[in-house]
């Protein structure tokens, strides 16, 4: 479960950005999150209540902006959509391939009052 | 709130122990090992500036921060801490992943007795519970502390930090970082490691490597132990690592039987000249 970790990164996140900002909470935050980052969508649900509880994020809406797996082949070069590390080129079946997206884990933004 | 198990307290729930301490001393410590950093960012530069009891127009204005930032980002940061620690004192340090039970202790044991002649090791042992892993390390005479993560399921870079600490490393060394038996967690988690090993073993099936592809892709080596018991499995070591192939094409194999001593000299090998490799700044 590590969820729990990547919530209470996002909250430490929060906590120091509404600090620094010097404002008292946030309303929104803008999470983006990557379909091959390792991130179980059901179980951060699951922990974001506890994780955010007498913090900043409290009340806050989440949004989260959800990035699809690409690849680019090693050695055709072709751009693919892929929903798992072992999908390989459609084009020459190669293996070998850089994750050009889906690996995102951010914060992108905070509305802070 | 604790981000390893949940707990009440900050920080990570974990402990860090040695086998030297006595049983009764550690049960009941839970505070000492948390306060670690909570990262000493000068947040006193902020707080006393609101003097300025004005604002009544801002109560209501929303303001957005666009803030791009990382959300394992602390992690990373200490892992980097880790690391470059580690490149000065020419310290070579692998992170051994797997499912409970593929015989991570049992490889590293057969590796340390072998080799502790030639390489001065030191070892970090993660568990969830217990010092057993610890003691059957430090019966070998090879210096080794104990993270126990509690309910954690992984360990983090923040957890080496301090352990690394406890251990006084000798320059020109291997660390082996035992993980917590976990074949998902520990993959998000970059400890400053200089290779990720990932051991499966052959009574897990030729597809373990497509059912849990996070640590396959993360990882740099792939020990497949027990190499002994395939003849009487429906196991076929070429499909797993046909399988493996398939999600890290750059993946390195071993195939070893730890209890045994099959096939171990190509991974002392692999060991001995890796370790070589570290740059040393000293």
């Amino acid at each position: 479960m590590h969820e729990l970790s990547v919530a209470m990164g996002i909250v430490k996140i929060a906590e120091d950005e509404t600090k620094k900002a010097k404002a008292k909470k946030v309303t929104l935050i803008e999470l983006e999150i990557g379909k091959l980052a390792g991130v179980e969508f059901e179980s951060l649900d699951f922990v974001w209540p506890a994780a955010v509880k007498n913090t900043v994020l409290e009340d806050a809406e989440r949004k989260i902006d959800v990035k699809e797996g690409l690849g680019q082949c090693g050695d055709c070069d072709t751009v693919f959509e892929i929903q798992h590390f072992y999908d390989s080129c459609p084009k020459c079946g190669s293996n070998l391939k850089g994750i050009i997206q889906g690996k995102e884990l951010r914060v992108k933004a905070l509305e802070v009052i | 709130m604790c981000g390893t198990c949940g707990c009440g307290s900050d920080g990570n729930g974990a402990k860090i122990l040695s086998p030297k301490m006595g049983k009764e001393e550690h049960g009941h410590h839970h505070d000492h090992g948390h306060s670690h950093h909570h990262d000493h960012d000068n947040d006193h530069h902020h707080g006393h500036h609101h003097h300025n009891h004005d604002h009544d127009h801002d109560h209501h204005h929303k303001t957005v921060l666009e803030v791009e930032r990382d959300i394992l980002q602390q992690n990373e940061i200490m892992a980097a801490r880790n690391r470059g620690y580690f490149d000065a004192k020419g310290v070579f340090v692998l992170n051994l992943v797997s499912s409970p039970g593929s015989g991570k202790t049992s490889l590293l044991e057969r590796t340390l007795k072998d080799l502790k002649g030639k390489i001065p090791f030191y070892v970090i042992e993660g568990d969830q519970q217990t010092l057993n892993d610890a003691n059957r390390i430090a019966a070998l005479d090879v210096p080794v502390i104990q993270i126990n993560t509690g309910k954690g399921c992984h360990l983090e870079s923040d957890m080496i930090h301090d352990a690394v600490k406890k251990l006084n490393i000798g320059n020109d060394s291997v660390l082996m970082i035992e993980n917590v038996g976990n074949l998902v967690c520990p993959s998000m988690f970059n400890l400053g490691e200089h290779k990720r090993v990932v051991i499966v073993s052959t009574t897990e099936g030729d597809d373990k490597p497509i059912k849990y592809p996070d640590m396959f892709h993360t990882s740099d080596i792939c020990i497949i132990n027990k190499i002994d018991l395939a003849p009487y499995l429906d196991t076929n070591i070429e499909e797993l690592k046909t399988n493996a192939l398939q999600v890290n094409p750059e993946l390195v194999f071993f195939e070893v039987s730890a209890t045994k001593g099959t096939g171990m000299e190509q991974w002392y090998e692999w060991l001995e000249t890796n370790m070589k490799l570290v740059p040393v700044d000293h």
